[in-house]
């Protein structure tokens, strides 16, 4: 158990020595604080404009702000995260330092979760960035925390799902750009295919929704925890760490 | 200490390693010798648990590779071909990483670093990165990443590659010093390395093992096998070779005689007889008889590295690759 920890350590280290984490931390909050300060802006002009014709608009900053943020953020999470996992085990291939770390007396498991944990930390570390931006709403207005809450937990699973299959491809070869490409690649579809529900309703089309990684994060950013969706990323992520165990046994197979 | 029974390691179209077996006893150094692509580092990767191996068994202090493999890594500390550095870590930083996931902790784990970085003379970078050190650095750090957890077994790939010669000299004293509490493998292609450093030699060849001895019963069979230097010269007038090959296989006991060198008024030839110490006088008086001056009369000194080559290589290029290896000797600089 100690072993995660100290791979987990050296990962977020070797992230953190680079310029790799600030640029990302930095281009991440940049997008994120244009997003944030546009859907606001259309949230006070949509409150003035109701105001000047006397209606009462239901001024509700959880719907109107924070669920469309939030959905962005799912959505940029895609490229963003390819970024993070390519290098897990490519760059390892790659140096020859793989074999360091395979025949140092810790188990494979420990190897994949440390990794796997650092790139969460990562993760999570933009995600508290973009937090203190809500720091604005409550000054100004009265939102409600807790669908806030899970709004970002639920990104977090997301990230989790999608880092785990990173992890994964990252395995697969030692050549970076190619573990990015193919990682940014799955993203994608797991993003687009969640649009064929919206003409088909046949069960095919339901299963491939269903296996889409937006689907799920719905009702999180309706600030609804469900279970069924906390299983789909919890499934997800075990799927894609197992994954990585086989490939890592099978790796000792082929170099 | 280490027991390796009918080792074989198939890669998808080749066989790398074919029904290898040897074993090695605790506290001896044993050099792994064989020309490139012989199979000694997939041997060594199958020990240390990085390959399983296709059939057959390793075992490490009594832990099978496959049964135990966390046993056995725990008693194992391997200096791969490049060595493992993350670059953009710094060396003592380096070593503590590599020491924590070795299983040390705390106090020990710092003393450890201390005295990894002194013993492999790299305290005077424990502070740069590991990127930016030379190739004879980044190899000796590789060194101290093996013996941090004092293991039993050091499995060191190629250790001296790419290092100065006093680089190689001092990484070999080091492997020296080692030996008695460790076990060691080291594998190589430059024979000196093994006849200083080594008890025992494993040969292998296109991964097959090809002879394992201890290194002074090799190198006596290779002078009981030896032959006979002699230098002839001449007062009056060049010689002629072919004669003088003539007159010298006509003496009792001579079976071969190959023309070495040949300069101005020297001649140089192998003399292979059926017993070298009985052909020399007669060698002597047929020389002196001939009218010709003996400047020198010596054993040829056949070293592991000529054995090596007939040992791996077909018998027909055997001449020409005497003549090869000691060219490639002078390159090794030793
Ligand atoms: N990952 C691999 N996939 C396929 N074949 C391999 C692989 N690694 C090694 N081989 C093959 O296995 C054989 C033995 O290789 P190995 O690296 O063990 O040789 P070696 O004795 O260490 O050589 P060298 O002195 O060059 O280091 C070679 O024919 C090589 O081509
Ligand atoms: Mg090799």
């Amino acid at each position: 158990m100690r072993n995660i920890g100290t791979i987990c350590q050296k990962e977020l280290r070797s992230y953190f020595v680079s310029p790799i984490a600030y640029l990302l931390l930095a281009m991440f909050a940049v997008i994120f604080a244009f997003f944030f300060w546009n859907v606001l802006g259309y949230f006070v002009y949509l409150g003035m404009e109701s105001q000047m014709r006397g209606e009462m608009f239901p001024m509700n900053l959880n719907e109107e702000v924070i669920r469309p943020l939030v959905s962005n953020v799912s959505v940029i999470s895609l490229f963003f995260i390819p970024i993070i996992t390519m290098r897990l085990f490519a760059e390892e291939k790659r140096n020859g330092t793989i074999e360091l770390l395979v025949t140092s007396p810790v188990h494979d498991f420990e190897v994949i979760f440390g990794k796997w944990l650092a790139s969460l930390i990562l993760y999570a570390s933009f995600l508290f960035l973009t937090a203190l931006n809500f720091i604005w709403l409550f000054k100004y207005g009265n939102p409600d925390w807790k669908p806030m809450a899970v709004a970002y937990l639920g990104l977090l699973f997301q990230a989790g799902a999608l880092l785990a299959i990173g992890t994964f491809i990252s395995t697969l070869t030692r050549n970076q750009i190619i573990a990015g490409a193919a990682t940014f690649g799955i993203c994608l579809l797991l993003w687009v295919l969640e649009w064929v529900a919206g003409y088909e309703s046949a069960t095919w089309a339901q299963v491939l929704a269903y296996l889409s990684v937006l689907t799920h994060f719905d009702s999180f950013s309706k600030g609804l925890l469900s279970s069924k969706d906390v299983v789909y990323y919890v499934s997800a992520i075990v799927l894609g760490l197992f994954l990585t165990a086989r490939s890592m046994e099978s790796l000792r197979w082929r170099s | 200490m280490i027991a390796v029974r009918n080792l074989t390691k198939k890669y998808a179209h080749n066989v790398a390693v074919d029904r290898i077996s040897f074993e090695v006893a605790k506290g001896q150094i044993v050099g792994f010798l064989g020309p490139n692509g012989a199979g000694k580092t997939t041997t060594m990767r199958v020990l240390t648990c990085f390959l399983p191996p296709t059939s057959g068994s390793a075992s490490v202090a009594g832990f099978d590779v496959l049964e135990q493999p966390i046993e056995v890594k725990r008693r194992i500390g391997y200096l791969p071909e490049t060595p493992p550095l993350y670059l953009e870590m710094r060396t003592s930083e380096y070593l503590t990483f590599v020491g924590k996931i070795k299983g040390l902790r705390g106090a020990e784990l710092a003393k450890r670093v201390n005295y990894v970085l002194e013993r492999c003379a790299v305290a005077d970078v424990k502070d740069r990165v590991l990127g930016k050190l030379s190739k004879g650095y980044r190899q000796r750090v590789g060194l101290a990443q093996a013996i941090i957890h004092n293991p039993d077994v050091l499995i060191l790939d190629e250790p001296t590659a790419g290092l100065d010669p006093k680089q190689i000299n001092e990484t070999r004293d080091l492997i020296k010093s080692l030996a008695g509490d460790h076990t060691i493998i080291l594998s190589t292609h430059i024979l000196p390395e093994v006849e200083q450093t080594c008890q025992q030699v494993i040969i292998i060849n296109k991964g097959k093992l090809v002879a394992t001895d201890s290194v002074n019963n090799l190198q006596n069979r290779a002078r009981g096998a030896g032959s006979v230097l002699v230098e002839i010269a001449s007062r009056n007038g060049p010689l002629d070779p072919a004669a003088a090959k003539n007159r010298l296989e006509l003496v009792l006991g001579v079976t071969r005689v190959l023309p070495r060198t040949s300069r101005a008024n020297f001649l140089t030839f192998e003399i292979e007889g059926k017993n070298d110490l009985a052909i020399r006088g007669d060698l002597v008086r047929a020389i002196v008889a001939a009218g010709w001056d003996l400047n020198e009369l010596r054993t040829a000194s056949v070293s592991l590295e000529e054995i090596f080559l007939q040992l791996t290589n077909p018998p027909t290029d055997n001449s020409e690759s005497k003549q090869n290896s000691a060219t490639d000797r002078a390159a090794a600089g030793v």
